[in-house]
């Protein structure tokens, strides 16, 4: 019965993990492997032959750098804002309105993500063109830019950010919060000593979506940012434009260690149990 | 319980969210409508005429054809995959359990330009794979079991055991139990998670630009390809809109088959 039971749990679990072992960490490898790969300065073709010169260049060279400080500042400045917009709609959404209402909320926050990714970057074209709605509305538009990209990114991952926070803040016992205005505190105290330390892994899981998704994101850049280039497009330039497959291998090991860096941060609140 | 003033100022900021999530795809569909080629507001003047056109685009209708082959193959691989890995982690106790979740989450969890380069290196230079259709489905399904994992993983965990517990001691055998109990139950988390994970797949962009190669387009790929060109904007203006429609489908869908579209895509 035993032997039947770990056969039948061997042919469940045989097939997914050959095959996320197999495509993605196999991937994964060959991209690490292939950095140090070089390209025949001729045909341009892929060499077999190691070299250190590619990881070498990306980390040293200004212009990757440059690139990589500035990527990693939209990806945190998204994060910041995402943080900024979700937190009072997510506690509006589990602590004041009705069960009716929040239902509804959820649908109206999660709707938007089901929309076209390019979709909603050309929507952020449309809005800040110089003739468009918000120079006719307000008089104003920040243009194509570095501005738009940072607008765009938040408005694209925001509701990844409030799911998590509103799960957290649903999760803080009401009780909690009246006991802390029956002693006496404000409601900013409340907010600030009694919700904050329990939704925070919620916004650091929040966090891991709207990091990560910001540091590999090219398209919006290229859809809204005008002549702004984040790590995205420099690794898409040099596998496309340039035609050099080692050293956009190199640079694509910037994001994937930021990103595990992160996700190894923010093990230790608790994150990861919230995704 | 909070005060009338913090009541009111969440309350109201809430409202402004919710503006600035859905003002843009509300201009997204005044714009398919707009007479004018350019972005001026605002709008010229009223048309349908740019619907007729799209509708007469072989590039939209060829891709779209494409991504729909995509997201059908996708879907099923992930389908198949990922329920067993649900059953497998929910079932079952065994050693390295956390691996299994942690490996089927890290393709959605690290950055789409990492993957996509990822399995262009493995399928060009290292497996020497013309890139095709074939390619874009492989790296679609990577991430879409992840989809189909947590739904029916948390249909299993809602499920509990006990129903289960009940055929095996009435004397069914272990695949009866799956056909007759079980599957019926998890019906519904199947089904929702496919339709989540062929969403995901449709509008997909950055896997695909990696896998797919120069000759093969899909949906997202022709819009992104044409978003420059000042006399497609038109048509273009109308695809978005009608993405933009469709993009209700799976949400409803989803929730009518007791899927929770809120925390799959999360």
């Amino acid at each position: 019965m035993r032997l039947r039971r770990r056969m039948a749990l061997a042919f469940l679990l045989v097939p997914p993990m050959a095959w996320l072992v197999l495509a993605y960490l196999g991937s994964l490898a060959v991209l690490l492997v292939s950095a140090f790969w070089s390209t025949n300065s001729f045909t341009g073709a892929v060499v077999h032959k190691f070299t250190t010169h590619n990881i070498v260049q990306a980390f040293t060279e200004t212009v990757f750098r440059v690139t990589t400080l500035r990527t990693l500042g939209v990806a945190l400045l998204v994060t910041a804002i995402c943080i900024v917009l979700a937190v009072p709609l997510a506690l509006y959404m589990a602590k004041v309105a009705s069960p009716r209402m929040r239902l509804l909320l959820v649908i109206a926050v999660t709707t938007p993500l089901w929309a076209s990714y390019l979709v909603k970057a050309y929507a952020w074209r449309m809005l800040l063109s110089p003739e468009g709605p918000l120079a006719w509305a307000g008089g104003y538009t920040p243009g194509y830019g570095l501005t738009a990209t940072v607008i765009t990114l938040a408005y694209l991952w925001l509701p990844y950010m409030i799911i998590p926070v509103f799960a957290a803040f649903d999760r803080v016992p009401d009780s909690l919060i009246d006991a802390s205005s029956d002693l006496g505190a404000s409601d900013l105290s409340t907010l600030r000593m009694v919700m904050a330390p329990l939704i925070f892994p919620g916004i650091a899981a929040g966090s891991i979506f709207t990091f990560s998704l910001s540091l590999g994101d090219y398209i919006a850049v290229t859809i809204v940012g005008g002549k702004t280039q984040l790590l995205g497009n420099v690794i898409y330039g040099q596998l496309v434009t340039a035609n050099n497959q080692p050293l956009a291998a190199a640079l694509s090991i910037i994001p994937l260690a930021a990103i595990i860096l992160y996700l190894l941060a923010m093990r230790r609140t608790g994150a990861l149990e919230n995704v | 319980m909070l005060s009338g003033g913090a009541r009111r100022a969440v309350r109201a900021w809430t409202v402004l969210i919710l503006l600035f999530l859905y003002v843009p795809l509300a201009l997204v569909l005044v714009n398919a409508f707009n007479s004018s080629r350019t972005f001026a507001f605002p709008p010229s003047g009223f048309t349908t005429q740019w619907w007729v056109v799209a509708w007469h685009s072989e590039g939209m209708w060829k891709s779209l054809a494409n991504s729909v082959t995509v997201g059908l193959g996708a879907t099923a691989i992930a389908l198949v995959l990922g329920t067993m890995a649900a059953f497998a982690v929910q079932r079952y106790r065994f050693f390295g359990r956390e691996v299994v979740s942690f490996l089927v989450v890290l393709p959605i969890t690290l950055p789409g330009i990492v993957t996509g380069i990822a399995l262009n290196a493995t399928f060009t230079s290292a497996l020497g794979v013309t890139l095709g259709l074939a390619t874009v489905i492989v790296g679609h399904a990577t991430f879409c079991v992840v989809i189909v994992f947590n739904n029916t993983q948390a249909r299993l965990r809602r499920l509990g055991t006990s129903l289960e517990d009940a055929s095996a001691d009435l004397g069914a055998s272990p695949w009866q139990t799956f056909r007759y109990v079980t599957f019926p139950m998890m019906r519904g988390a199947l089904v929702a998670g496919a339709i989540l994970a062929f969403a995901l797949s449709f509008d997909e962009i950055v896997v695909t630009t990696f896998t797919a190669g120069p000759t093969v387009q899909t949906l997202p790929i022709w819009i992104f390809g044409n978003l420059f060109r000042p006399n497609q904007a038109p048509v273009i203006n109308v695809v978005a809109a009608a993405l933009t429609l469709v993009a209700i489908i799976p949400v409803w869908l989803a929730q009518r088959f007791g899927g929770d579209p809120a925390t799959t895509r999360v």
